[in-house]
């Protein structure tokens, strides 16, 4: 089971690798949806500052969407899925296969968003530790809850606009508690950083346990 | 010798549409078939079908002894299927799809060093991004993974389109090859002499049905049509 994992994730990298997609189209989008914001809230440091987590998790969402929706489309194209199912691979060491290479493609959009914070909402931080294990969470929960719907809606005519539509609102409490767990490590609040921390992890679980049920439904007849 | 897949009265729904409408089908192992019949006849379905890749319902549904009906998952790592599109990578280049393919089936580098031997993969070519190569070339890339994947039934949806005339002679060795080995090969095609020289029986489908076996003329030698 892990050497299939394995063997899906690394396939994946490979491609990330040659392609690029997600440092060259995936990365600057997030950055600039960031820029976006700062236009809209008329570059005012202490509302940018202010709204600094949220904006960053509202940003990483779109890149979990967009990564999402690449990861299966390489699948999509030429009947790659078929191959990896006749292959004899479990459903569900694609299923994790794709939804590890996905976190660690949104970590690396993470960091880019995390600069981007650093630089145009002049944020500093108070808690690193706090930043980087619910920052890990939350990217492990968006490429799981991505994962899942991408491969509902692979080969889809109407993937595009069903992705979104499904995954955004799903991702929600991920939104809500990486926010708030962002704003005590940026120090705009004096909630418990640590108890959204742990609310991110349970989702995180739930999503995996999600998972670990759906993977040969979703993958089986996909 | 024993019956590969072994068919009666299976059928195949698709968006509720019986692609497949009751077939009745024996194949040997060993056999070598050729699946002919106009556009839409269930030649692509059944393919699948064989492969554990659709859900069919009928009183026999057999393939390498396994029963699709509750057994769809088994079959598959023992066949082998190439489709109208090759399942390839764009952004792979050839020596990865290839790598990719012998770590997926467990092959080692011998078997890969003789499918990029057998369809001229080698040296700069390893190197070239799988989305920069011609349609023909992708397609010899699917065929050298199908023959890394070392399969007992072959089943292949147009095997021979956009292939030049020597990558179209290699593939009917390579499955001449197969049958030698004991595989079990099973192919569809519109191209009527090279089909009657590769096929030792040619088994007509209409309306998601197989017709009943009807004489094939006799020809001089392989006659390319497409």
């Amino acid at each position: 089971m892990w050497r299939e994992v394995w063997l899906v994730c690394r396939k994946d990298l490979i491609i990330e690798r040659r392609a690029r997609v997600t440092l060259v189209q995936i990365v600057p989008t997030v950055l600039l949806v960031l820029v976006v914001f700062a236009f809209a809230l008329d570059a005012n440091p202490s509302l940018l500052g202010a709204g600094a987590g949220g904006l960053f998790w509202v940003a990483v969402l779109f890149g979990a969407v967009l990564g999402a929706k690449r990861s299966f489309d390489i699948e999509a194209e030429g009947g790659n899925l078929d191959a990896l199912r006749l292959g004899g691979l479990m459903p569900a060491a694609i299923l994790w296969g794709k939804a590890a290479a996905l976190a660690l493609q949104l970590v690396l959009v993470g960091v880019f968003a995390a600069a981007g914070l650093l630089v145009l909402y002049s944020v500093t931080v108070h808690d690193w530790l706090l930043i980087v294990v619910a920052g890990l969470c939350g990217m492990a929960a968006f490429a799981i809850c991505g994962t899942l719907y991408g491969a509902m809606t692979v080969g889809l005519r109407s993937a595009d606009t069903l992705l979104p539509l499904l995954l955004i609102p799903v991702a929600a409490p991920v939104l809500l508690a990486g926010t708030r767990a962002f704003d005590v490590a940026l120090g705009t609040s004096a909630d418990q950083g640590w108890s959204w921390t742990a609310l991110l992890a349970v989702v995180l679980v739930t999503y995996i346990a999600v998972g670990w049920a759906a993977a040969g439904p979703l993958l089986e007849d996909a | 010798m024993g019956a590969a897949v072994a068919f009666e009265g299976v059928v195949a729904l698709l968006d509720r549409f019986p692609a497949l409408a009751g077939v009745d089908l024996s194949v040997h192992a060993g056999e070598m078939v050729c699946l002919r019949g106009p556009n839409g006849a269930g030649k692509s379905t059944l393919l699948r079908a064989c492969a554990g890749l659709v859900p069919v319902r009928g009183e026999r549904a057999e393939v390498l002894g396994f029963d699709l009906r509750a057994q769809r998952r088994s079959v598959r790592p023992h066949v082998g299927l190439l489709g109208h599109r090759s399942p390839l990578y764009g952004d792979l280049r050839v020596d990865d799809q290839l790598r990719h393919c012998a770590d997926v089936h467990r092959a080692g580098t011998p078997e890969v060093s003789a499918a990029i031997e057998r369809f001229a993969l080698g040296g700069r070519l390893g190197e070239v991004a799988i989305r920069r190569l011609s349609e023909g070339q992708q397609r010899r890339v699917a065929l050298a993974c199908l023959t890394i994947a070392r399969p007992r039934l072959w089943l292949l949806d147009e095997p021979h389109a956009g292939l030049d005339t020597p990558s179209r002679d290699a593939l009917d060795e390579l499955l001449a090859d197969a049958v030698t080995a004991g595989a079990t090969v099973m192919f569809a095609t519109h191209e009527t002499g090279r089909s009657r020289v590769a096929a030792a029986r040619q088994v007509m489908l209409a309306g998601g049905r197989v017709e009943p076996a009807a004489p094939v003329p006799p020809t001089d030698g392989p006659t390319d049509v497409a």
